[in-house]
């Protein structure tokens, strides 16, 4: 009998299937878009859930990623993120330590994004029956860019991003201590609301968490006349963040970011939103990295020399490999 | 068939080492390279070392590449 | 640092363009024995730079590929039996008869992936309770530090630490591949099981077949085929080494003389190329209480493969990938069928995900 694997969370194709059983049940105008999120009389919501183990990171913690990851699908649907609901589901023995730490950094983060806390509950279950703390938050928004629409797209529009790719993933793998890697990598988990206020130019924004850049775009271009082509040299990537990627043998385009974002942007107006990004601290890496082609449904990497290669979603979760 | 980084070693303490590759570093083990110094750059094939690279002949094959085909006509020194 | 210059995209299309120009009077056959290269060559977009009757085959160099279900099937019952398996990432979703290691986690099996070997042994020291398994797979780059790992086991008195034997050699399924009927005009040979056997232990190749020792940035791997292609050019039957940097004439020996310490060779089952005489190690009888399957022997049933699946031809160069009928139908990476398809560096995956 089939069972849930790890991999029908990953983000890849296995949880394309899950949301294929989803539909049969729950088919909706809404739910068929599949979005982060729904649009409703110029509001906007979005709902996630937050199991990350180990829960503090570099750069992070469970808490500020529950935060994060709202706001950001809201954010993505032009959304302002106004009121958060927030969900604990807490295992017995749990430190209330811990606790504090997580929802100091609720706040900060909510402080920071502007949104408020304005519901919320508590669940506790017997040891062994979680693991620690799982959040879970839903956010509504007020849509600001209601003009915002993957229809908008076309060939000759630019793709950006906010800076380096695939630091949150690595950076939680590392901290799983098992891989006995050490280095500074911090996650890149961080609130978007300031790409709401860039100049006009955005066509459609979407956040590459789980699965990254290749899911993300593969999710993008399904079903459209167009594709899109990365420019394999400027996609930018710390140096930290390539050194693990070559030692385990995993691609960075498959690997979660919590704090950036893909632009489709008019390329006359690429310029003037690349500078608005900038001008902001979490936008100061931004760069353009790709463009929408001519072809339906492709998603390619164009490599230094010219040559290119298709870029699929994982088949699951990143594992290390020796080959 | 077998992933091996080139990584740099920054420490040795008896059979084992710390690597270096990017700002991320690991222990190793150096079994397979008894005359490994600190600073030479090895092989990591799933956290063993197994040969230190020889930059001598790394860098006599990057100048027969670099004359044949660099159309700037620069050839980097060392 | 110097390595990035192997990625310098002046020099690779300066290659690029003097391959794409090599010209040959009937239609060529190139192996590329080691699935990494495999990747990279698709990675990178390599194969839009060969000329117009050159066909790159990929050869059984990839340790998952060639392990038998068997191997996988005895991995899961292990599982069943209680035991803590510890393995390469890349193990966890080959499909054995009934089920995978995936599988067997899923339904709350203990299975763990490590980075090296050597994480098993620290993994059995600090759990004493558990029974810990390691799956010994790879080929001759991996299987000295598994020999290394055993022999800190017994420094360490480990008494809950075993594997389970499967660790291949590459030199006698080149032979095999030599006298089966596949037309191999060149082997590119592999670049990391290379740096452990030496250019040496190639030798029985000269006189037969051009081949050439590549590593695996882009550069090594143009400037390897650039070679290959200029020795099957003059018709020149030899083996050089065109990964100076870690490959030397005898190889590395420490590590040699560790990995026959604890192994000695054995014949072995490869999947799709069947049995191959001395293509294996296995323990020597000093080390054999490590082997799980001495000192716990488990049966299994006989394992049943996918009737439609071609993975043995397509291991053996007498297929592509798209020729298979299961390829993107049946078998998927998120779903495979045979192990080409499930490994990161199978050929079938390789040609499903790069196209």
């Amino acid at each position: 009998m089939d069972k849930i694997l790890l991999s029908h969370g990953g983000g890849g194709k296995l949880t394309r299937k899950l949301e294929e059983l989803y539909l049969t049940y729950f088919e909706n105008e809404k739910l068929r878009e599949l979005d982060d999120g729904a649009i409703f009389d110029g509001y906007a919501i979005s709902t996630d859930s937050f199991v990350v183990n180990p829960i503090f990171f570099p750069g992070g913690d469970i808490g500020k990623l529950s935060v994060c990851g709202t706001v950001n699908d809201l954010v993505s649907m032009g959304a302002k993120p106004v009121y958060l609901s927030l969900s604990f589901i807490l295992e017995e023995g749990f430190l209330i330590q811990d606790l504090e730490r997580i929802l100091w950094s609720i706040r900060k983060t909510c402080d920071e994004a502007g949104v408020e806390i304005v519901t919320g509950d508590t669940k506790v279950v017997e040891r062994g029956k979680g693991d620690g703390i799982y959040i879970n938050t839903t956010g509504i928004g007020k849509v600001l860019m209601p003009e915002l629409s993957r229809e908008r797209i076309k060939p000759g529009d630019l793709i950006l991003v906010n800076g380096p790719v695939g630091m949150h993933g690595i950076s939680v793998m590392v901290a799983r201590e098992k891989l006995g890697i050490e280095g500074k990598i911090e996650s890149d988990c961080a609130p978007l609301t300031f790409l709401l206020s860039l100049p006009p130019g955005v066509q459609f924004m979407r956040d590459p968490t789980r699965g990254g850049v290749a899911s993300v775009l593969n999710e993008v271009v399904k079903g459209m006349e167009w594709g899109v082509v990365l420019y394999q040299e400027q996609i930018p990537v710390t140096p930290e963040v390539s050194g693990v990627c070559e030692l385990l043998g995993i691609d960075v385009l498959t690997v979660a970011c919590e704090g950036r974002m893909l632009l489709f942007v008019e390329r006359e107006k690429a310029d003037e939103v690349l500078q608005g990004m900038r001008r902001h601290p979490l936008g100061k890496e931004s760069t353009i990295i790709g463009e929408v082609v001519d072809e339906p449904g492709v998603v390619l990497l164009k490599t230094p020399f010219g040559t290119h290669r298709r870029i699929e979603p994982p088949p699951g979760e990143s594992l290390p490999r020796i080959c | 068939m077998c992933l091996g980084v080139p990584m740099k070693i920054k420490k040795i303490e008896g059979k084992t080492g710390i690597a270096e590759l990017s700002g991320i570093e690991r222990e190793v083990a150096l079994d397979f390279v008894p005359d490994v110094k600190v600073g030479d750059w090895v092989i990591i094939h799933a956290g063993y070392a197994i040969q230190v690279l020889d930059e001598e002949d790394a860098l006599e094959t990057l100048r027969l590449l670099e004359e044949a085909f660099r159309v700037s006509g620069k050839v980097q020194g060392q | 640092m110097y390595l990035e210059r192997f990625r310098d995209s002046e020099i690779l299309s300066g290659l690029a363009e003097k391959i794409k120009k090599y010209r040959f009077d009937r239609a060529i056959n190139f192996m590329e024995v080691c699935g990494t290269h495999t990747v990279q060559i698709h990675r990178y977009g390599l194969k839009d730079v060969l000329p117009p009757n050159v066909r790159h085959i990929s050869g059984p160099g990839c340790p998952v590929c060639v392990t038998p279900q068997r191997y996988i099937d005895l991995a899961c019952a292990y599982a069943d039996e209680g035991f803590l398996i510890v393995t390469f990432g890349d193990m966890l979703r080959v499909p054995g008869t009934r089920s995978s290691l995936e599988k067997k986690k899923a339904e709350g099996g203990k299975v763990e992936v490590v980075y090296s070997s050597r994480d098993a042994v620290l993994l059995a020291e600090k759990n004493r309770d558990e029974k810990i398994l390691f799956l010994a797979i790879g080929f001759e780059t991996t299987a000295p530090g598994i020999a290394a790992t055993i022999r800190e086991a017994r420094e360490r008195n480990l008494k809950n630490f075993w594997v389970l034997p499967g660790n291949k050699l590459v030199p006698p399924a080149l032979e095999a591949l030599l006298t089966s009927d596949v037309k191999i005009d060149g082997f590119l040979l592999p670049g990391h099981v290379s740096t452990i056997i030496g250019r040496k232990a190639y030798l029985f190749l000269e006189g037969r077949v051009p081949s050439v020792i590549a590593g695996f940035e882009p550069v090594d791997i143009l400037y390897g085929i650039d070679i290959l292609f200029s020795l099957i050019k003059d018709g020149r039957c030899e083996v050089l080494n065109a990964y100076g940097r870690a490959v030397r004439e005898e190889g590395n020996e420490p590590a040699q003389e560790i990995m026959y310490s604890v192994f000695e060779v054995c014949d072995s089952e490869w999947r799709g190329l069947g049995k191959i005489e001395h293509s294996g190690l296995s323990l020597k009888d000093e080390w054999k209480d490590f082997d799980v399957t001495e000192r716990f022997p488990v049966d299994i049933p006989e394992p049943v493969e996918h009737p439609g699946c071609r993975c043995g031809d397509v291991l053996q160069g007498k297929l592509t990938p798209p020729e298979c009928p299961l390829f993107g139908k049946a078998c998927t990476p998120e779903n495979p069928v045979g192990p080409c398809m499930v490994s990161t560096e199978g050929s079938c995956s390789a040609y499903y995900k790069y196209g």
